[in-house]
């Protein structure tokens, strides 16, 4: 799981308002290089939570990253290579996901978050 | 696997991954990758930054898109979800095979994802649980839940066509397989009324079934209204459903 998926995945559960970020717990990561495309970077920053990416990648131990971040950053070629590691390179294939409302946790294993709900939560 | 990807446009059957519990690819799997082949040009042109499968299975489609289109050093990513746990180990398994990623996440149809994903995807594709069964085997656990559709094979469709609705892009667009007794054409409207125009890329007959795969986009009000004025004067193609009996190429007339 890359940190881009963390960004885009909230609690499921029936009534939780407040299901975003997951807070991680990472067991076990790995770096898996992926070749730059600042196109791509460009177009996606305006729909990443920052304080999220940040906050997970630092979970994993990469505090590369700013605590915040405008878009005028882009302009910077070391911000780009930092938040296209961060985004794309870094992959999370142990760990849990915690619902910050409810403490529910979700596994991740071989890199698959797995958000199956049971009954009594859809 | 390097050589694998620059020789194949799609996933080979000899790299595939299975398990019992996992949909093996079948008619409908190659009718939408043939659809995905025949759109290919499109689809490049289109330049789509984030693409998703619902009900990822083996793995063959979402390999086989992720081979044809490219990744990610021409800017695009993939997310593949399943409700069945082992079709996502198998999935990622045909995966890693081809040499490609995507994102796999365990879950049911886009759940978890859909509120922050909501208006990013540019291609989604669907080979969803379409036969006709009764409907208490919709959603059950393993391979049943990747064909049980229950009542007219519609009750995990009509889930999907509002959640597809949320996730894609303005400019996005959603290839689905469908079986005559899912009512494609009533599908088309229900897609229409929510703003999208359709038409079908592949139509495929076999002695058991026929199979449609249909692409929706969003169509703006007024070319909506204008194909209105056109093909008021004549029958749509719907009420010739039944009577194409193979396929027809990307040049297919609009619903």
């Amino acid at each position: 799981m890359r940190l881009l998926t963390h960004n885009m995945l909230s609690c499921n559960i029936k009534g939780v308002s407040n299901g975003f970020p997951l807070r991680l717990e990472a067991e076990k990561w790995v770096e898996k290089e992926v070749e730059l495309n600042a196109d791509f970077l460009r177009g996606i920053f305006p729909k990443i939570e920052w304080k999220a990416l940040a906050g997970a990648a630092r979970a994993i131990g990469y505090d590369a990253l700013p605590d915040e971040a405008d878009a005028s950053m882009l302009d910077s070629d070391d911000f780009l290579s930092h938040f296209h590691h961060a985004l794309l390179e870094l992959h999370v294939e142990e760990g849990t996901l915690v619902c910050p409302e409810t403490g529910r946790r979700f596994p991740i294993n071989k890199g698959i978050p797995n958000m199956l709900l049971h009954e009594d939560e859809v | 696997m390097v050589s694998s990807k620059s020789l194949h446009k799609t996933a080979q059957i000899r790299l595939l991954s299975r398990h019992p519990e996992v949909y093996e690819p079948c008619d409908d799997s190659f009718a939408l990758v043939d659809a995905l082949l025949a759109d290919r040009a499109n689809l490049l042109q289109h330049k789509p930054r984030l693409c998703m499968e619902v009900g990822c299975g083996s793995g063959y489609v979402i390999t086989s898109l992720a081979l044809m289109l490219g990744e990610e050093n021409s800017g695009v990513h993939y997310f593949a979800t399943d409700i069945n746990p082992h079709a996502v180990e198998v999935t990622r398994a045909t995966l890693e095979a081809h040499g490609v990623h995507a994102e796999i996440i365990s879950t049911d149809i886009a759940s978890g994802l859909h509120k922050r994903l909501a208006g990013m995807i540019d291609v989604v594709v669907v080979n969803p649980p379409y036969v006709p069964t009764p409907e208490e085997e919709v959603g059950c656990e393993g391979i049943t839940a990747s064909w049980a559709g229950g009542e007219n094979g519609r009750k995990v469709i009509d889930r999907i066509l509002p959640v597809v609705d949320e996730l894609l892009s303005g400019k996005g667009w959603f290839y689905m397989v469908t079986l005559t007794a899912n009512n494609p054409s009533q599908i088309c409207r229900l897609m229409r009324e929510k703003g999208y125009a359709s038409r079908i890329i592949v139509q495929r007959s076999t002695e058991e079934e026929s199979l449609h795969v249909i692409k929706f986009w969003r169509e703006d009000i007024a070319e909506i209204e204008g194909a209105r004025a056109v093909a008021s004067g004549s029958e749509s193609w719907l009420s010739q459903f039944p009577l194409k009996s193979f396929w027809r190429g990307s040049t297919g007339s609009s619903c």
